[in-house]
């Protein structure tokens, strides 16, 4: 029904601008301030410099300062935004002296801009999404999977209460999965390609879409219908590639200095914990003590590949829809645990694929959800919204263990092991918390608790990965015998 | 199914907590400075003090209700409890005092629960889920209480206890709620009138001369106890705790207008100030000047709060005549919440400086009304929509512009969801009704695009306030004409039958079929 989705989507505003009344990141924290005075400082950078020097190191902009990391649509959204501040107030984004601004009304604008982002892509986008995979699959499940996507307390923390972008970026993911799901390929390169830009993270997705659209491109019988499709997804990459890249493609200087501001070697495999592979090992085997940064990023780009490889391949041979979310969940934990320079937050990758796929295992990806929520724990703690995340956390998990929903999930079976599995796990991770904030580590292991959340969410979400290809070789195996029935 | 209100509660529980970030209006350090009151002053200076300009204006229950708090708000933070320093808001204070209106809101809870079930409405139906959603997640409650700060939820909660049990026919327990409702806050004794003629009419009138002495009596003892244990302590200083509770030094509408007839009727003298030319005699104590002043109308009638009193009493009248000329017991349930409405609705419009947030009293009652009869279900719709919007205003800081609006539009979608799951075929509403609905837009559109685009913001700033109060207004004016006339023609002994319009007689007829 028609007012029941709009009243969803009005609640996910809701509760994105409730969650926009808390402290940001870096709140009055100098000199570095954190990703809310990156944010501002990209617009003070892009809105008072020359196209070419964005990513240059000048007397104007020092790198060494939240210098920008991102892809040029990121630079251009900042720029657009930089205006906006400008044209608002001046002194948001002067060059230099703005360095740090902190009033009340600089964050009621730049929570703005965060919810305008929220309004005009993600809301539309994850509408989209939850009616294209209701449409694909027959599911009746639209209703649900909006609420699902709106309510994900991990994103709106992120965005809305720590202070990053996401929304765009995983907003135009969604409309490219969403294209997938109708057939419509072309929208679906144009619209990945467009995140990829605002996100180098978006990299994570980017294999399911090149192995499912180059399988459906060689589906096609005739060489000539092949060349033409393939001709015209490369034309709409590129094109988008050449555009967004102009202004850095007249030297190849330019354009490597900006290839290198993206894929930061130097910064080391992880900088804060995170759950992922590398920092778990590293507790009994220091990496740094025996490989080289270089090393370390080709063991990195060695396993990733190793993992996520076998799944995209799977997904070339026996493409279909399903095996399309279930890949692109596997790539994406693959990617989390496995490569280099992981950041906390980008687990929000592997939750967009984990929601897509939740009418088929619903118990297992809530789990997963709030796994994903525990993962960012400690720098949710750092920017003081652990009230705020406990709150929407538990929200969102009444929501979708409350008994209103049940009537619409009748997949669930009832599988007491997964139960109880789910209920210690999540007991565990509530001692945890709870550990973290009442119990003050002993002075010799000062980072012990963030630590103990890292190896427990890597933990998880290892046995995450090892499930989803469990199930997807099962369901190639399903259609194997399909097929020879 | 049967787990859901419980879970209801949670989600409204967490929301609220989400909501502890949020700025608080005055309302908050009032409610700081009654702390301070009633733990550093004997008793006998409570309805004394004037070391804050917020002095104690509620009645005694409350006062002890704050004396119970400040016990425990000790050991939160001292320092909140010292009268001299005012305007105190540590995080421990904030989070203290937020809280505790969180926890209270369990008796609001515990309120809804029995009413519902007393009106009848079965558990694990839609009318119940969507009951519980419109009254566990009562957006003007959460913008009054969870947002701008008071204790209105506990309140309702009182309210919703009593009425419950006056439903379920254990009037003396009723009535002792209800005088203790009346302890905490006064306001309630708006609705005082169709509690008493209910109880008049099925307590003590069907009962035979020796009993009806008694039942009296002890309808009487029941009733005047609360006030006994409450004022009893005060005795002494009786007229000064009745002038701080009734200060009608105050003037005739609040700072912001409440959308009632004496907001058109202000807007009218300013229309014909302007029209006539007439200077006004003395601008510091205009209407829109902002602050809370007695008001002075210069072409029109001055109005003294003696009219206020009588055109609300008049109004009233009719309903209460209604509600007593009721034969049985069964149709007395849904026109005692009804009557609860327009004696609200009745003392919301004519009633002397009227602040917005008393439309609850009116929203209140009816949202529960709006899940059990179609026709109600409507006109709670329309008052929703105004009542709700004209709380907005008192959200005015600037980063609760957007959530105010959020959460308002999304409180109307659900409420309009949730009717459209109860009622088919769905609810149809007038041409005027929409046209009136989407006139919503302009408000906002005017107040943060044009103002702001001709530049009047700074010259006219009041004006988005006196729009809003004014446009709201005729919204709840319209409903309460069209829902006074719907009540009372529902089973109206009297006039229905004589009149020879056979539409009334003929919708009149098949809604007595389907009461019964």
């Amino acid at each position: 029904m028609l007012s029941e989705l709009a009243a969803t989507a009005l609640l996910a505003l809701s509760l994105r601008s409730i969650i926009s009344l808390n402290a940001y990141s870096g709140y009055n924290k100098p000199p570095m301030f954190g990703d809310y005075e990156a944010q501002r400082h990209w617009q003070e950078v892009t809105v008072n410099l020359d196209v070419k020097e964005w990513y240059t190191n000048g007397t104007h902009n020092d790198l060494q300062y939240w210098g920008l990391d991102y892809p040029p649509l990121t630079a251009y959204h900042s720029y657009l935004v930089g205006l906006a501040a400008k044209s608002h107030n001046a002194s948001f984004v002067e060059l230099h002296s703005s360095r740090g601004v902190e009033s009340r009304e600089h964050k009621s604008f730049m929570r703005l801009t965060v919810l305008v982002a929220d309004v005009l892509i993600y809301l539309p986008a994850i509408w989209i999404l939850s009616a294209a995979i209701d449409r694909t699959f027959q599911s009746n499940i639209k209703q649900v999977l909006l609420l699902l996507l709106a309510l994900y307390p991990g994103q709106v923390l992120i965005d809305n209460g720590h202070f990053q972008y996401n929304n765009i970026s995983l907003g135009l993911a969604a409309i490219a999965i969403a294209a997938i799901l109708c057939d419509k390929n072309f929208l679906a390169a144009f619209m990945f390609t467009l995140a990829l830009n605002y996100k180098q993270m978006e990299l994570y997705h980017a294999l399911p879409f090149f192995s499912y659209l180059l399988g459906t491109t060689l589906s096609h019988k005739s060489f000539k219908s092949f060349a033409t499709q393939l001709t015209a997804i490369a034309t709409i990459v590129l094109t988008v590639f050449a555009i967004l890249w102009l202004p850095w493609l007249h030297s190849i200087d330019a354009a490597s200095q900006v290839l290198h501001r993206l894929f930061p070697l130097g910064r080391g495999v992880f900088e804060d914990k995170v759950a992922n592979v590398w920092c778990s090992i590293n507790v009994i085997f220091k990496l740094k003590k025996y490989f080289l940064n270089h090393q370390m990023a080709l063991i990195c780009l060695g396993t990733t590949l190793i993992t996520v490889l076998p799944t995209n391949i799977i997904l070339f041979w026996r493409r279909s829809k399903p095996m399309f979310l279930l890949t692109l969940f596997n790539t994406s934990a693959a990617f989390f645990l496995f490569s280099f320079q992981v950041h906390e937050k980008t687990i929000l990758l592997v939750a967009l694929p984990a929601i897509c796929l939740f009418q088929w295992w619903p118990s297992e990806m809530l789990w997963f959800l709030e796994v994903s929520v525990f993962s960012m724990i400690p720098l949710l703690r750092r920017d003081h919204l652990l009230v705020p995340s406990a709150a929407a956390t538990v929200l969102f998990h009444i929501v979708f263990k409350s008994d209103y929903f049940k009537d619409n999930k009748e997949q669930i079976l009832e599988n007491k092991l997964l139960n109880m599995t789910i209920i210690i796990s999540e007991i565990l991770m509530i001692f945890i918390v709870i550990g973290f904030i009442a119990i003050k580590p002993s002075a010799r292991y000062p980072d012990i608790w963030p630590l103990i959340i890292s190896v427990v969410s890597c933990a998880h979400i290892f046995l995450f990965l090892v499930w989803g290809y469990v199930k997807q070789i099962m369901q190639c195996n399903r259609k194997l015998n399909d097929k020879v029935e | 199914m049967s787990g859901y209100f419980w879970q209801f509660v949670g989600i409204s529980t967490a929301l609220k907590v989400l909501l502890l970030p949020a700025h608080f209006s005055t309302d908050f350090e009032v409610h700081r400075n009654w702390l301070a009151i009633t733990h550093s002053l004997p008793m006998n200076r409570w309805y004394v003090d004037t070391v804050s300009e917020w002095t104690l204006d509620y009645p005694p229950f409350f006062a002890y209700f704050e004396w119970l708090l400040s016990q425990m708000a000790k050991y939160v933070d001292p320092k909140m409890l010292v009268l001299s320093n005012l305007k105190y808001a540590s995080p421990e204070t904030v989070y203290f005092q937020k809280i505790s209106v969180i926890v209270t809101d369990l008796v609001y809870v515990l309120g809804v629960r029995s009413c519902l079930a007393a009106l009848g409405v079965a558990k694990n139906t839609q009318q119940h889920i969507t009951g519980c959603l419109l009254m566990l997640l009562n957006v003007g409650l959460i913008f009054v209480d969870h947002i701008h700060f008071q204790y209105n939820g506990f309140l309702f909660g009182l309210l919703l206890l009593s009425l419950s049990a006056l439903l379920k026919q254990r009037y003396l327990w009723s009535a002792f709620i209800f005088a203790v409702l009346l302890n905490f806050k006064h306001i309630f004794l708006y609705m005082a009138p169709a509690f008493a003629v209910y109880l008049l009419k099925f307590y003590c009138l069907n009962k035979n001369g020796n009993q009806f002495a008694l039942s009296v009596g002890k309808l009487l003892t029941v009733g005047l106890t609360p006030f006994v244990l409450s004022f009893g302590p005060f005795w002494r200083q009786l007229p000064q705790v009745i002038s701080r509770l009734f200060p009608f030094k105050r003037g005739l509408t609040h700072a912001y207008w409440a959308p009632n007839i004496w907001a058109l009727y202000n807007t009218a003298d300013k229309l014909a100030v302007l029209a006539l030319k007439r200077t006004p005699p003395n601008t510091m104590s205009s209407t829109s000047s902002g602050l809370v002043q007695e008001v002075k109308h210069i072409v029109l009638p001055n109005i003294t709060p003696e009219t206020t009193f009588l055109l609300t009493l008049v109004f009233m009248l009719p309903i209460l005549m209604k509600l007593f000329l009721t034969k049985t017991r069964d149709q007395a349930r849904l026109l005692m919440m009804r009557a609860v409405v327009l004696c609200a609705c009745s003392s919301f419009v004519f009633g002397w400086h009227v602040h917005e947030k008393a439309i609850l009293m009116c929203l209140i009652p009816l949202s529960l009304l709006a899940v059990v009869d179609r026709r109600d279900a409507k006109y709670a719709f329309i008052l929703s929509v105004a009542g709700y919007f004209s709380l907005l205003p008192l959200l005015f800081e600037l980063d609760l512009l957007v959530p105010r609006y959020a959460l308002y539009l999304t409180y109307v979608a659900m409420l309009y969801s949730q009717l459209d799951r109860i009622y088919k075929p769905k609810l149809k509403f007038q041409l005027v009704e929409f046209i009136y609905f989407v006139g919503f837009l302009t408000i906002p559109l005017y107040e943060h695009v044009f103002s702001r685009l001709f530049g009047v913001h700074e010259r006219l700033p009041f004006m988005p306030l006196l729009l809003t109060s004014l446009y709201c207004s005729l919204g709840v004016l319209y409903f309460f004409v069209r829902y006074y006339i719907y009540v009372l023609d529902i089973t109206w002994p009297i006039w229905p039958a004589k009149r020879r319009t056979p539409q009334v007689k003929f919708s009149a007829a098949k809604r007595k079929r389907k009461t019964k």
